[in-house]
């Protein structure tokens, strides 16, 4: 298939060093004693925990319901006891504790009656199969977390073409969807499939870099020639994975700024979701592990392992030999992109796909920063074609407004211009902090703001009570002088009665809108 | 359980360093000095050593004086760069305090006065050159004769001249092939007549023309490996070679070749080193063509029509000035943007 491809400007071609995981099939790591089950796993609400302490429960069964549209359930990785609810270390960049399931496995690996798949998923309407995703609590595998019947519904105003499948994963050191799809080609395919039925797409294509080319050739003969799906081969160049630069290489369109790929008629799955879908809806399995690679010159084995979500770092890295005496740095996630975390003491999650315990020579010399010289580099290799030194300079400043005139929430913190800067500066560190005063800012206004209709309410609730006193005084002045006024006196009271039981009505909801705030 | 220190993204070791970007510039700027020591003499080199020396001294107590940590700041290279700029465009033969005072001008005034690399809007050289050219005329006028390293004067000379305060002997002081053509010009000679004079050599002036080229090949490496910005230097030339061209094709008579233009003077160093000073250079894609086209304009016009004889430090002056305007009307479409 010759179609064409789109580059997008800028990028890096960076060392992949993908072989020293890719050497054997990824296996199953042995269950851990104790597996820590985050309930916020994902962007959106935290999921609320349906179990107890000492509770039994089986694999694949809920341990917490979705709090809202935009949440996942999360479902126990292994047949076992709750021992606790409580706050355990999870995998965050500031080493942050939340709320955890902890369950002990008992080994018997049972799975709850409830997970139950069908083969025959074409007969099922695209409600019912986006119910199974989200039953199955599937969030996106790439690394965001982003729900994906949330995703696989794009709303009816916006008819989705394309399904764009991504298995660029064009991150160095990262082998998990290589090794997906090297080994479950079939898989990835049935659940694109199924993403394409839920989205009424026309058509799926498949991105993977063109260096994966056994994955590339697993795919294409599992693909069998369809004409409505397409596995293409993408150029090498970090940061093809990301969602807008596939696009843009695959279809030549561009996602709007501050824009959704759904706003141009794309939806982009990552091959380790579309395999997560597949197995929800033919085998009933929700999500309960994923592959990781676990790599770096910091470990004595580097492989990709099948692990149970839930199981602490230390357990996985000791199953791919353990640390090396070079090791110097944990990453969750690729060097560019992914963050590190202080304490291997915390759990694989949906979203890990990746630890890298980096060598110190593979992180090091560590950046010796001097002031920006304005070489232009930065921009040279911003793929969506920012200025990054005017976002640091501006970010720097703390001029939120010019800064977001510069598009800084187009920036995709993909590191390219960090990494060429000869001057060294942490770009995306400062973009980040721009980033986050930026939202703490806008809910600082939306409390004002609610702060203030409150207030209005409050006011006009007073104003309406006078006026009612006043109405009735005056009735009884009237009713004193007046005596052929009384039928109107008496008119007048059920009126009045009808207007409090407004002004209740509308008060409590005053209060209600404070309720909602504290 | 193992503990680890942390670290932001990107985990990659860093890619490039200012202090790498500097002592390539420098080393692009070796062929080109090289020529000069060849054509010019003791001087050159004379000057190099000069101006670098009281250039770090300058900068090492400016950075004490706003309390900097002078090591790390003075190994950037980037005081060198500006210190050989200047040690180029000024006459090999000049007397010391010239050159202290172009140095003093730079450094002080034009980069630290500023808040130092990075912050200085101006380009340092091209402050101090114009400084001593505004304040000092006459001795800007003074350039030997080319081909001096064998028949010019020897180091004693040289070392008496720059520093001793004796004169360049006569004989062995030159006009500058762009001087010539000025002078020439105005007392109605033709070019086709000037021409035929020694100093004009086969295209831009016997020597000179060597120089520029040793600059183009240095600046043509600088570019190969992305220090320089090729759109600058293209600007440039084509800034400077365009309305040459059309004047030339008019009256071919009055106004120098395109060629003459860009291989005499400091055409070349200017095109490929002064106006890549990204510093001070507009930074978006088509705010650098702008910037080179524009400090090439201003080059052929002062040489045609100003009062000097030549406009690089002038052109890339001016632009300087134009950059963070050329900057904001030239942002690029983000991604996404609409057309
Ligand atoms: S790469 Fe670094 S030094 Fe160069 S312009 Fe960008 S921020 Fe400034
Ligand atoms: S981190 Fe942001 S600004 Fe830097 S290159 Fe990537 S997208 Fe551009």
């Amino acid at each position: 298939m010759s179609a064409r491809i789109h580059p997008f400007h800028g990028g890096l071609v960076l060392d992949g060093r993908k072989a020293l995981s890719t050497r054997t099939p990824p296996a199953p790591v042995p269950l851990p004693e104790r597996l820590v089950v985050p309930l916020h796993q994902h962007i959106g609400a935290a999921a609320e925990p349906v179990v107890e302490p000492g509770q039994r429960v089986l694999k694949g069964e809920p341990i917490a319901r979705a709090a809202g549209y935009v949440s996942a359930a999360v479902h126990a990785p292994a047949s076992g006891t709750v021992v606790a609810v409580e706050a355990h270390p999870v995998p965050h960049p500031s080493g942050l504790s939340a709320p955890c399931v902890v369950i002990e496995p008992d080994g018997e690996e049972r799975w709850h009656e409830g997970c139950r798949g069908t083969a025959d998923w074409q007969a099922l309407a695209p409600e019912a199969l986006r119910a199974r995703v989200r039953a199955a609590g599937i969030v996106g595998m790439g690394g965001a977390g982003f729900p994906t019947h949330v995703k696989l519904n794009p709303g009816p105003g916006r008819a989705i073409h394309t399904l764009v499948v991504n298995g660029a994963e064009c991150e160095p050191y990262i082998t998990c969807d290589d090794m997906l799809m090297r080994t479950r080609p079939q898989a990835v395919l049935e659940g694109a499939r199924i993403m394409q039925r839920i989205l009424g797409a026309r058509r799926v294509l498949v991105g993977i870099e063109e260096d994966k080319p056994e994955a590339l050739a697993a795919l294409r003969e599992a693909a069998g020639g369809a004409p409505d799906l397409e596995v293409r081969a993408v150029p090498v160049r970090y940061p093809s994975g990301g969602e807008r630069q596939l696009i843009h290489l695959l279809t030549g369109l561009e996602v709007p700024s501050e824009g959704l790929p759904a706003d141009i008629g794309v939806v982009c799955q990552n091959v380790g979701t579309a395999a997560a879908v597949r197995d929800a809806v033919v085998e009933g399995k929700p999500l309960v592990s994923r592959i990781v690679t676990v790599t770096g010159g910091g470990v004595a084995g580097p492989r990709n392992l099948e692990v149970p979500v839930g199981t602490p770092f230390s357990h996985v890295i000791a199953h791919a030999g353990g640390y090396t005496d070079e090791a110097a740095r944990l990453i969750v996630g690729g060097p560019m992109m992914g963050f590190a975390v202080r304490s291997d003491a915390v759990p694989v999650t949906k979203t890990v796909n990746c630890l890298l315990v980096a060598a110190r020579e593979e992180v090091e010399p560590a950046r010796d920063p001097r002031p920006c010289v304005r070489c232009g580099a930065c921009a040279e290799v911003c793929p969506a074609r920012l200025l990054p030194q005017q976002l640091y300079w501006y970010a720097r400043a703390k001029d939120f407004d010019r800064v977001q005139d510069y598009k800084l929430f187009d920036c995709i913190e993909c590191g390219c211009c960090a990494l060429v800067c000869p001057s060294q500066l942490p770009l995306v560190d400062y973009y980040r902090y721009a980033k986050s005063e930026i939202w703490a800012l806008e809910r600082e206004r939306e409390r004002a703001e609610r702060a203030r209709r409150r207030h209005e309410a409050h006011v006009a609730r007073l104003e309406r009570e006078r006026a009612e006193r006043e109405a009735r005084s005056r009735a009884r002045r009237r009713r004193a002088t007046d005596r052929e006024a009384r039928q109107a006196a008496v008119a007048e009271a059920l009126e009045r009665a009808r207007a409090r039981r407004t002004v209740q009505a509308e008060g409590g909801h005053a209060e209600g809108d404070g309720a909602e705030d504290a | 359980m193992r503990e680890f220190p942390v670290a932001t993204s990107p985990h990659l070791p860093p890619r490039a360093s200012v202090p790498a970007l500097m002592y390539r510039v420098l080393a692009a700027l070796a062929p080109g000095a090289a020529l000069a020591t060849w054509q010019f003499g003791w001087g050159v080199p004379l000057q190099l050593a000069l101006a670098c020396l009281l250039a770090v001294a300058a900068e090492a107590a400016m950075l004490a004086l706003r309390r900097r940590p002078v090591g790390r700041a003075l190994a950037d290279g980037s005081v060198l760069v500006t210190a050989a700029l200047l040690a180029l465009a000024l006459p090999p033969y000049a007397p010391w305090w010239l050159t202290a005072v172009a140095v003093l001008a730079a450094v002080v005034l034009a980069k630290h006065l500023y808040g130092g690399l990075g912050y200085n809007p101006f380009n340092p050289a091209m402050v101090g050159y114009v400084v001593v050219l505004v304040a000092f005329p006459r001795e800007l006028g003074h350039w030997p004769a080319p081909a001096a390293l064998a028949a010019g004067p020897d180091l004693a000379t040289a070392l008496s001249v720059v520093f001793g305060g004796s004169p360049l002997p006569d004989a062995l002081t030159a006009a500058t092939p762009l001087d010539h053509v000025r002078t020439g010009l105005s007392m109605n000679r033709t070019l086709a007549e000037l021409r035929a004079d020694p100093v004009m050599g086969r295209i831009a002036g016997t020597g000179w023309e060597w120089v520029a080229l040793g600059y183009l090949a240095g600046g043509l490496w600088l570019v190969w490996k992305r220090v320089a910005d090729w759109r600058i230097p293209l600007g440039f030339a084509a800034g400077l070679a365009l309305p040459a061209l059309l004047a030339w094709g008019v009256d071919p008579d009055a106004y120098p070749s395109p060629l003459f233009h860009l291989l005499s003077g400091g055409a070349m160093l200017g095109a490929f080193f002064i106006a890549t000073d990204p510093v001070t250079a507009s930074t978006t894609p088509r705010g650098r063509l702008l910037f080179g086209a524009g400090a090439g304009l201003v080059t052929f016009l002062v040489r045609g029509f100003g009062g000097y004889p030549d406009g690089v430090a002038f052109g890339v002056l001016l632009m300087n000035m134009a950059a963070p305007t050329l900057d904001q009307l030239t942002r690029p479409r983000v991604f996404g943007e609409r057309r």
